[in-house]
């Protein structure tokens, strides 16, 4: 287990260093997908089988394929716009030091042996229930309200995004057709093993 | 040090977590390209998070932890689908999403 955990958080990190270090977006998303995909397995570590399936479905089949697809309609143009104003500079830099303490600080913490107060409710797998069973089980019942709820947060990203993008239709495009190009279709009868002449 | 190494335990998902989280979080600060990387680091982070919450999920055999994964990536998608709605709206008004020109809100 040891060995698949650095496995998989190695080419996590790998890929996530890619997401933000790439310059052309479509890298930066093909990197995110691969990105997932090792997060499917740290979350198969964890006990998590139906979150790993999801996040697989989720996103390296929908959110990235969204991604793709704004990609490839807007025209960016790559090109490398750097000039840091000094105030935003320091902030940066203090932000930095910030987080690199944060992390040293959990590393104390956790590494030192700190128990965590146990007040489990909601018992995970046993052997005769499986992971997506017991999801299943308190999904419905016990949070039934917030799993409505995140219904309702779909329903308003669908709305929101349509009445974002919509705009009167003289404003798009027609596809062009050439009239004067001829267009026809003729009916042959082709020779048998002998194919079709051009006239 | 040779049983911290190879007992994986909740530490190490907690740190591999906070890498990601930071990881997204400088690529949003240092961002110098285009919008997209921004909506792309903001996954990242989320990732860091679902990574949080199912470590916490595992330690304590709890499933409360796997609901709200749930819960977040459901926020994520509509963030996502969103966010690229904007960036779309966006270009079609100025014909270009490069941070350094979106400024118009700056006082």
């Amino acid at each position: 287990m040891a060995l698949f955990f650095y496995l998989f958080s190695f080419l996590l990190i790998l890929g996530s260093l890619g997401v933000v270090l790439s310059r052309n977006p479509v890298n930066a998303v093909l990197c995110l997908i691969f990105t997932f995909c090792q997060a499917a397995g740290i979350f198969l570590i964890l006990g998590a089988e139906f979150i790993a399936m999801t996040v697989i479905i989720v996103y390296v089949g929908a959110v990235s394929v969204l991604f793709l697809f704004t990609v490839m309609m807007l025209n960016i143009e790559i090109k490398d716009t750097a000039k840091y104003n000094p105030a935003q500079f320091f902030f940066n830099i203090i932000l930095g030091i910030g987080l690199i303490i944060d992390i040293g600080l959990v590393a104390k913490i956790l590494f030192s042996g700190y128990q965590f107060e146990n007040k489990s409710k909601f018992l995970m797998a046993t052997n005769e229930i499986t992971n997506t069973h017991a999801i299943g089980k308190i999904l419905y019942t016990d949070f039934f309200l917030a799993f409505q709820t995140s219904g309702v947060i779909l329903f308003l990203a669908m709305i929101g995004c349509v009445a974002l993008t919509l705009r009167p239709s003289k404003y798009n495009k027609k596809p062009t057709l050439d009239y004067n190009e001829t267009r026809v279709v003729t009916m042959v009868n082709p020779v048998i093993e002998g194919g079709i002449k051009d006239e | 040090m040779n049983n911290l190494l190879f007992n994986i335990d909740l530490p190490h998902f907690l740190l591999l977590a906070i890498a990601i989280f930071s990881i997204g979080l400088i690529g949003v600060v240092f961002n110098r390209k285009s919008v997209i990387h921004i909506v792309l680091c903001i996954e990242l982070m989320l990732l860091g998070v679902n990574i949080n919450m199912l470590a916490f999920s595992a330690y304590f055999q709890e499933l409360t932890g796997q609901i709200f994964t749930i819960f977040i990536l459901t926020v994520a998608a509509a963030e996502a689908a969103i966010g690229l709605a904007i960036i779309i709206n966006y270009y079609r008004n100025k014909a270009s999403i490069d941070v350094n020109e979106i400024n118009e809100m700056r006082g």
